[in-house]
């Protein structure tokens, strides 16, 4: 895990890039001016608001998180299916309940991406992630988190908590190296 | 053929609207009325969106996403509310 | 003439996807269960929709516009952090989970 980036003109290079792009799809143009405007923009932004914010870490393997991307694309489409078919089906067959999910992350970054991916793909929704930071004394780090999720319809326990593990959290443990 | 098409997901929409109507006014719960409104403004961008197309004009784009981002900020803020009894602490 | 025919499909799902959505939203009976209606399938449908405008206004207009995707990622990312919020309402509500959730003492109260 890196929380510094290596230039100091360029503290959050991920956030700069996603600057110049919206900046480019808001104007819905690639004119030179409007290139040179969203450069400037991308780079005084992020110097400007970098002192308000508290560190995260960086994207280490960029390839890896762009794969992780459109694998994560692929499954919001295809789970998306299934609980269409879920929700048009007779309700009395599903099977409800709340699944605690042991993490392995460590910052609360990579945790709430984890939380997102799981609430978009498969047939669950996260709730909580546990302990809860404000019922811990100060400035003490918890030596166990678990994410806590609603599954619309259970089948087998162990094999969704597999699931997520190695398809979701796994890639993202590389990504952050943390 | 574009305009039968628009009539059908224009009904769609506008059922979904209806039935998200319903359940924000039978409720029962607080957070259920909350998820409803949500679902409504998300709605109601797909109906401008359909609008504008129909019209023919990507002149809604800008309300679009107005609505998106401050719908987003509206049920965050209520969701804050109900937990703490305070937005800003 | 293809895109027509691109646009009008996309255009269905979109509008099935966001109707199911709803569908799911009235006809689910506990909070948990109904809060997975609209975090999904409403969101692939507006994805649906915004994607046909995109290839609409690309072949009608001048020019490819690709400012819909703006909105395509932005309801993307915030959709699961509305959904967050609102599980931990209800859990903090104490609302009443459906007979038979299996799991309910891993819910801590708060």
């Amino acid at each position: 895990m890196r929380l510094e980036s290596r230039y100091r003109w360029l503290p959050t290079p991920f956030r700069s890039l996603l600057l110049f792009v919206v900046w480019l799809l808001l104007n819905n143009s690639v004119s030179a001016g409007h290139i040179v405007l969203a450069t400037i923009f991308a780079i005084l932004i992020p110097i400007a608001t970098f002192p308000f914010r508290d560190p995260q870490p960086l994207i280490l393997k960029p390839g890896l998180a762009i794969k992780q991307l459109f694998i994560v694309l692929y499954d919001i489409v295809t789970a998306n299916l299934q609980v269409a078919l879920l929700i048009l089906g007779p309700v009395k067959k599903l099977r409800p309940a709340f699944v605690k999910v042991p993490l392995d992350l460590s910052h609360e970054m990579p945790i709430t991406i984890l939380a997102s991916t799981v609430s978009l793909t498969p047939g669950t929704v996260s709730a909580e992630v546990y302990p809860i930071p404000e019922s811990l004394p100060e400035g003490e780090e918890p030596t166990e988190r678990f994410l806590l999720i609603h599954v619309l319809d259970l089948a087998d326990e162990e094999a969704l908590i597999n699931t997520i593990k190695t398809r979701y959290e796994a890639p993202l443990k590389e990504i952050f190296q943390c | 053929m574009l305009e039968t098409v628009f009539l059908i997901v224009f009904a769609m929409i506008g059922l979904s609207l209806l039935l998200n109507l319903w359940r924000l006014v039978v409720g029962p719960s607080v957070p259920d009325r909350i998820l409803a409104l949500d679902t409504m403004y998300i709605n109601t961008i797909a109906l401008i969106i359909l609008y504008g197309m129909s019209m023919g004009t990507g002149l809604y784009f800008e309300a679009a996403l107005l609505i998106a981002m401050l719908g987003f900020v509206s049920t965050v803020a209520v969701c804050k509310y109900l937990l703490r009894g305070d937005i800003i602490e | 003439m293809y895109s027509e025919w691109i646009v009008s499909i996309l255009l269905l799902i979109g509008g099935a996807f966001i109707l199911i959505g709803s569908i799911g939203l009235i006809k689910m009976p506990d909070f948990f269960m109904r809060l997975h209606g609209p975090t999904k399938a409403t969101t692939l449908g507006m994805a649906g929709v915004l994607i046909a405008a995109m290839v609409f206004f690309s072949s009608t207009q001048s020019g490819i516009s690709v400012k819909e995707l703006l909105i395509t990622i932005f309801l993307l990312i915030t959709a699961p952090i509305s959904g967050y919020m609102l599980i931990k309402s209800a859990i903090h509500h104490k609302l009443k989970a459906k007979k038979g959730t299996k799991g309910l003492d891993n819910v801590e109260d708060d």
